[in-house]
């Protein structure tokens, strides 16, 4: 029962009061984890040590001293960041059977706040990608795939074995993390951010995904893809819990020297009815090419709705827009050449037998450890730095930066509080159709919404919207000023409440349910 | 335009990474005609943007004392050839082979 409701309101209260145990909670998390292994979420179970500490959060609450909100609490963290003792692989060949010797910053700190971790969550390799379909242990599948909704929608075939076929995409790069919250395995769960890799997949798989603005949350052991826009990303089935997970992983950390030095004061978010005193913005470039006409129009409701409730809205424009995605690609393939120039073989990661030279032992391990994906961006990134090449791509790029930087700047002076767009063209592919485009393309695609929020380091959020046709989820993306996220998620809190995005109904959770729960009410917004 | 051998033979030296097989140079090619994509742009007088939190944040120096280390035995534990507290590598300073000497698809073109 407990498995469904929001970290804040219910699941806290229950672990404090006693009607549920961290283990029957862990123990519940680990079966239904079990139960959905098609879905292809979690690359390592850590079954064991999430036990473990499960026994010892309950200790702690029997002793009527649970260390805060998180103590207890399941979650599943993304397989990009370090885990001491727990396999890291990034989804790679590069990093099968690496284990670290210490843990990323967030996860220390979610660990030192009691949370259980439950295992590592599937991703595009090396983060890169759209889909959490190019990982060496296969694609992510859209828990929504199995769900009566997208059931009573598809169109029904003559074999039985369409329900095989017929599986949607979770988006990426953080597909594991978002199937794992979607599908009630777990609580909350980190994922990161360069180009959209948290606001996709959460809007492919109906969770609220938060991009926190670059410098808030330390990057210490997310291994990195571009260090100039990568971030942790929070994944959570309500807006409050991201709250409360940014409280508990923002802040300045001396081993991180792009975090910055202010304080950060966690906080609690309001419950906004007066939305009178603001002003949404609406950048029109984001009526991208391809954009679906069911999320046009759902984007369009949703404006709608912010201007009958009483607030100013208003169409901007961020005029580089269609460049950013270019820029993106220059710049990020610049960093990762540089970033996966530490995959030697040498020191940790898959070393090829290959002896002649140190050169030849590190082409081979390279050519051994990564796929086509990551080949081909090194590839890219080192042609864009060659010196007859610098000006010209990347130092170009990091121009065209600035200016979009600037659109965003000059949209906020003007009185706009927080702009609104889609978060992706369309509703979640089916698989067999998003493989027919390479990587580069889909990730160009797809990206086009999302990265330049990363392009200038503002926070964003997918927040659940609707169900398309199709009966899959769609979201919609908020994007908020530098540092400004209690004002970001008071917004998308709002909203979340005005549209009621409905509850998954998955077989599987309905078995582990017990019954006890009650369905929530959920009139869906479309 | 085409992207010269010599090119292709340059950055598989400097990236350790081959294209392994036609498609890869082609892939190459569409990211280059993409990012051409840039020079529509006019940015005169801008200057280029290395971290969007240039106003924000000064990095600082902390004192120069020891806080951490002696961790050889976790940094070597993942190593896969190692002789007591050395990492081993093949015998550096041999070039790796050129493109002409080496047995790739690009020896046909």
């Amino acid at each position: 029962a407990a498995l469904k409701h929001g970290l804040r309101s219910q699941v806290s209260a229950a672990l404090k009061e006693g009607r549920v145990t961290p283990t029957e909670l862990c123990q519940r998390c680990l079966a239904l984890i079990k139960s959905t292994k098609f879905l292809n979420a979690y690359i390592t179970v850590a079954e064991e040590t999430a036990l473990k500490q499960a026994e010892e959060s309950e200790e702690r609450y029997k002793r009527g001293q649970p260390l805060g909100i998180l103590d207890g609490i399941p979650i599943a963290v993304k397989d990009n960041f370090n885990t001491a003792g727990i396999e890291t692989t990034c989804a790679s060949n590069m990093l099968k059977g690496y284990i670290s010797p210490y843990n990323a910053t967030v996860v220390q700190k979610l660990l030192d706040q009691g949370a259980v971790l439950l295992g590592k969550t599937n991703l595009d390799e090396f983060a890169m990608g759209s889909g959490s379909t190019d990982g060496v242990f296969g694609p992510v599948r859209n828990p929504w795939s199995y769900s009566n909704q997208y059931k009573e929608k598809s169109v029904p075939k003559s074999h039985s074995e369409d329900e095989e076929s017929n599986w949607v995409i979770t988006g990426g790069s953080s597909g594991g993390s978002a199937a794992a919250v979607s599908s009630f395995t777990c609580f909350a769960a980190l994922g990161s951010d360069t180009g959209g890799s948290t606001r996709n997949p959460a809007a492919h798989c109906g969770v609220v995904g938060l991009k926190p603005t670059y410098g808030l949350i330390s990057r210490h052991g997310l291994i990195p893809l571009v260090n100039s826009m990568d971030v942790p990303g929070i994944l959570t089935r309500c807006v409050d819990d991201a709250a409360v997970l940014l409280g508990s992983l923002a802040g300045h950390d001396p081993k991180d020297s792009t975090t910055i030095q202010d304080d950060f004061k966690p906080f609690e978010l309001p419950n906004l009815t007066d939305v009178s005193k603001l002003s949404i913005g609406i950048p029109k470039e984001y009526n991208a090419p391809g954009l679906s006409s069911e999320i046009l129009a759902l984007w369009s409701k949703a404006a709608d709705l912010f201007r009958n409730a009483g607030a100013k809205v208003v169409e901007v424009s961020l005029p580089h827009t269609r460049y950013s995605i270019v820029c993106y690609h220059v710049l990020c393939t610049a960093e990762v050449a540089s970033n996966m120039a530490r995959f030697d073989g040498l020191e940790y990661g898959h070393r090829s037998d290959e002896k002649e030279s140190t050169e030849s032992m590190y082409a081979a391990t390279r050519r051994e450890g990564f796929n086509d994906v990551v080949r081909g961006r090194i590839l890219s990134g080192n042609y864009f730095l060659l010196k007859q090449n610098y000006e010209k791509y990347f130092v170009k790029a990091q121009k065209v930066r600035r200016l979009i930087a600037n659109d965003f700047m000059n949209v906020f002076r003007s009185g706009v509080d927080i702009l609104l767009t889609p978060t992706t063209l369309n509703d979640a592919a089916p698989y067999t159709e998003f493989i027919q485009e390479d990587n580069r393309t889909r990730s160009a695609q797809d990206d086009i919404l999302t990265q330049a929020a990363n392009m200038a380091g503002l926070p964003a959020i997918n927040v659940p919207t609707a169900l398309s046709e199709r009966g899959l989820p769609v979201g919609l993306q908020f994007i908020g000023r530098s540092f400004q996220e209690k004002q970001l998620l008071t917004v998308a809190k709002w909203f979340e409440k005005q549209v009621q995005f409905p509850m998954i109904e998955l077989e599987e959770v309905k078995r582990h349910d017990n019954g006890v729960f009650q369905h929530q009410k959920s009139a869906s917004f479309s | 335009q085409k992207v010269l051998v010599e090119v292709l033979d340059h950055l598989e030296h400097l990236a350790l990474v081959d294209f392994r097989d036609s498609e890869g140079v082609e892939r190459l090619q569409k990211a280059i005609h993409f990012a051409d994509q840039l020079h529509e742009v006019n940015t005169n007088g801008v200057e280029p943007m290395d971290s969007v939190l240039e106003d924000r944040w000064c990095l600082y120096l902390r004192e120069d004392d020891v806080t951490e280390g002696n961790c050889t035995k976790d940094l070597l534990e993942n190593a896969r050839e190692k002789v007591e507290e050395y990492f081993v590598a093949p015998p550096g300073n041999i070039p790796l082979l050129k493109l002409e000497e080496r047995d790739t698809f690009l020896q046909g073109s």
